[in-house]
């Protein structure tokens, strides 16, 4: 079953078309989004997250057209994001960035210590969000959105500050989180992390969607290696 | 027929002048991104220059007119963009406004000083000339005021369009980092749109004196219709804005001669362009919620709740001593400062935490202060029922003005308070027909009152840091912060906004009852629209942040009138300085208590 379909969805900024006339659909386990800078990535998950309404086409949620609902009525539906340009509540602590996002779906305050433990920046909990490295910023983006138990995940370039090491314990978290069932969606341009965990992957350039397949089938596709890959 | 074009003309001729006033707007803000709310004070103080220099020191019109359009307004202009606000580059809409509203407030102290309330006449321009177009005659002055309109429409178009200064300035509103790297010193270009704003405000203003006279508030207030002929271009486009400017005349000219002439409708006709600041509000789409880019501000610290407890009991404690030992009046000035601090407390929500500037506080505190007065009775009901009623109020107004966000929320509130003000504080439906109204007491002694103010105080301000420590305070911090990543997180924003809104509504109608029942008498005067200014400057001078700025800025708020009756030469320069030390401190949010604080607590 489809947990989330996008469909022929087209957004304009005035003259410029930044997502051109694009379908795909998203299952459970891990989906990689590329495409070099511009191509579209991030509109099409403000447009997916709500923040955005699609000059034209459709976005389903297991089936049910959501186009026309808000980005919080989205999340009470089971979907949550994070932010390229991180969105942290800078002037709050980590603690209460997450306990934010649990108190929004009535959830207890006492689960923030585990997320954070669980994405590894427990040690962070009392600062003020504002004054964390990066890093551990895009991390604490992670746990709140955890926090709020959704189904689809959105995930915006979140290696981008993340060491080696990191990285890697992101990853084993990314198994995780599938193996509880929940769909991820991962814009990254670290191509180790894309294909060595995403069970299928969509390329986007310049609005369009080039081509889609298993990483494996991407790797090998002309097209992405010429206007991607290289 | 012959009625019809004579109004075409006058409300033709009005637009002409307000969409010079408007496109100064527009250039200033649309070339430094910073809404200038002294615009029209700037017009105001310029205007009595104009007076001062043809009417008074006898100077030829014209020559009078080149000094302060060509001379003066345009160096005012240089000196405010190179002293106040290029300090405040790349700072919240909120930090610019305040400063904005510092220079209004003490543009209009120094015109109060310089040229004290007396008559000025001022001769219209070519005023023995004039032509004939059927039976309506056209003046001297309306012919220049349509060929001033004319020249600046095409002066600014030519600018903009034709030469390299204005293809730059149009590169600095796109990108400003990236138009400094091709050469372009943002810096002269925002000062150079300083300076032709200052000047368009000058020229409007003096053009509208036949028809507005020379009165300190009436010009300054100019910047609410100028404001709204911009926004119809969306504060960016001249054509749209000069549009606008002509259709608010038109409007406003055939609202003199087809509406009724009773007291209602003269002051409908006063709040037309308030009234159409909101229709065109509501036909703005939606702003979409701003995506990139860490926030975050420090606050001063949250105390505890024991710490809570403890400042409570202590101010109490303090209250006590002093109502032992201060005579009937100070204790009433007290009395008055506790509730001005109530006032502020409800900015401390509502600005402080949640990070939306209101211009138009005081104006809940009349609705509060009017619902007791009209119940006749200061029971604790009635002072409940007043913050009830003005919680409502704010509900009504928060739901179209929060659509949109910082400074065109913020401009809201005052078309808001405008609106309030002529239609309904002023007029017989609120203070009856003789414009005021008896309260009776709660407590009858100033010591009790002033006790009664001091608990009061307390409560409100305990409940405030409760909401601060508790789930809608992280909430209200959250949504200032990233307003999109609330969203997705599942945070109704726009509720949360329009309940932190009503609450603060609700909390200055609570302490409009108490200054209704302490005072026994309250009038349309008391909460006219020009007061909210100096509360939003007191607020941000003492500390929008904090329990403990509210209560200094209560007392501040307290001693201006006081300063100003028992130094009356003093009057308009406290108000000078007041501008002045809020344009400077419009930075730093936590106010001047935020000193004391690491005074306290070197930290």
């Amino acid at each position: 079953m489809s947990t989330l379909l996008v469909d022929g969805v087209t957004v304009r900024f005035g003259e410029v078309i930044a997502v051109d006339d694009v379908t795909f659909s998203v299952g459970t386990g891990v989906t990689g989004l590329i495409g070099p800078n511009g191509a579209g990535k991030t509109t099409l998950f403000d447009v997916v997250s709500g923040l955005r309404r699609p000059s034209s086409g459709r976005v389903l949620l297991d089936g049910h057209d959501v186009t026309a609902k808000g980005p919080h009525q989205r999340s009470r539906l089971g979907v949550a994001r994070t932010f390229q340009r991180l969105e942290v509540f800078g002037s709050l602590t980590v603690w209460e960035n997450v306990v934010v996002a649990l108190e929004s779906r009535r959830r207890p305050a006492r689960l923030a210590d585990d997320l954070l433990d669980r994405v590894g920046i427990g040690e962070f909990a009392g600062r003020q969000a504002d004054a964390v490295p990066t890093g551990a910023a895009r991390l604490l983006e992670l746990a709140r959105a955890l926090a709020t138990d959704p189904q689809l995940l959105l995930l915006d370039e979140p290696s981008s500050g993340l060491d080696r090491q990191e990285t890697d314990a992101f990853g084993a978290l990314l198994r995780e989180l599938t193996a509880e069932g929940r769909a991820v969606v991962l814009v990254e341009h670290d191509m180790d992390l894309v294909m060595g965990y995403c069970d299928h992957v969509h390329v986007l350039n310049l609005g369009r969607l080039l081509a889609s397949g298993t990483p494996d089938e991407i790797r090998a596709h002309d097209g992405v290696r010429e206007a991607y890959l290289g | 027929m012959t009625a019809l074009l004579a109004y075409t003309i006058f409300g033709l001729v009005t637009g002409g002048a307000y969409a010079v006033v408007a496109g100064g707007l527009v250039l200033t803000y649309s070339t430094s991104k910073v809404f200038n709310v002294g615009h029209g004070a700037i017009g105001m103080v310029m205007a009595f220059l104009y007076w001062e220099l043809a009417e008074n020191r006898g100077l030829p019109q014209w020559l009078a007119l080149l000094i302060v359009v060509g001379g003066c307004a345009p160096v005012f202009g240089l000196l405010v963009e190179r002293f106040v606000m290029r300090r405040l580059a790349g700072a919240p809409v909120g930090v610019t406004l305040v400063a904005g509203v510092g220079i209004l407030v003490g543009l209009i102290g120094a015109a109060q000083v310089i040229w004290p309330p007396a008559a000025r006449p001022v001769r219209p321009f070519l005023d023995r000339y004039g032509v004939h177009i059927g039976q309506s005659f056209v003046s001297g002055h309306d012919l220049v005021t349509l060929a001033c309109a004319i020249a600046v429409a095409a002066g600014l178009y030519l600018l903009l369009n034709r030469t390299r200064t204005g293809l730059a300035m149009r590169a600095c509103v796109d990108a400003p980092e990236l138009a400094a790297l091709y050469g372009i010193r943002p810096h002269r270009l925002s000062a150079l749109s300083w300076a032709i704003g200052s000047a368009l405000a000058a020229l409007g203003g003096i053009l509208l004196t036949p028809v507005v006279q020379l009165d300190y508030v009436t010009m300054t207030l100019l910047v609410i219709t100028a404001y709204t002929a911009a926004l119809v271009g969306r504060l960016r486009s001249l054509p749209w804005t000069f549009a606008g400017a002509l259709v608010l005349g038109l409007v406003q000219s055939y609202a003199v001669a087809y509406l009724p002439s009773s007291q209602f409708w003269i002051s409908f006709r006063a709040a037309i362009p308030a009234l159409l600041l909101f229709l065109v509000l509501l036909a703005l789409p939606q702003s979409p919620l701003r995506i990139g880019g860490v926030r975050g501000s420090r606050g001063v610290a949250v105390p505890s709740a024991g710490l809570t407890a403890l400042g409570a009991a202590g101010l109490l404690a303090v209250v006590l001593v002093l109502a032992l030992l201060v005579d009937n009046t100070v204790a009433g000035q007290l009395a008055l400062a506790l509730v001005f601090g109530i006032v502020l407390l409800s900015m401390v929500l509502l600005t402080g935490y949640g990070g939306v500037v209101s211009l138009g506080q005081f104006t809940f505190v009349g609705v509060g202060a009017v619902t007791v007065a009209r119940l006749g009775t200061a029971s604790p009901w009635a002072l409940l029922l007043g913050a009830l009623v003005s919680g409502a109020v704010g509900a009504l107004v928060a739901l179209p003005a929060l659509r949109v966000r910082g400074l065109y929320l913020a401009l809201a509130t005052l078309g808001f308070a405008q609106l309030m003000d002529k239609l309904v504080l002023q007029s017989p439906i609120a203070f009856g027909v003789r414009g005021s109204l008896q309260v009776p007491r709660l407590v009858s002694s100033a010591q009790a009152q002033l006790l009664l103010a001091a608990v009061m105080f307390a409560l409100v301000g305990a409940g405030v840091l409760a909401v601060r420590r508790g789930r809608l305070g992280r909430r209200l911090i959250a949504v200032k912060d990233s307003p999109a990543a609330c969203a997705t997180l599942g945070v109704n924003v726009r509720w949360i906004r329009v309940g932190v809104f009503a609450l603060s509504a609700a909390i200055a109608g609570l302490a409009g009852g108490l200054f209704a029942q302490l005072r026994e008498t309250v009038a349309a005067s008391d909460f006219q629209l020009f007061n909210n200014l100096p509360l939003l400057l007191f607020a941000v001078i003492a500390g929008v942040t904090s329990v403990t700025g509210a209560l200094v800025g209560g007392v501040l708020l307290m001693m201006l009138p006081v300063l100003q009756s028992g130094f009356p030469a003093l009057a308009g320069v406290a108000v000078v300085l007041l501008g002045v030390a809020a344009a400077g401190l419009a930075r730093d949010p936590n106010g001047l208590v935020s000193w004391i604080f690491r005074a306290w607590r070197p930290a």
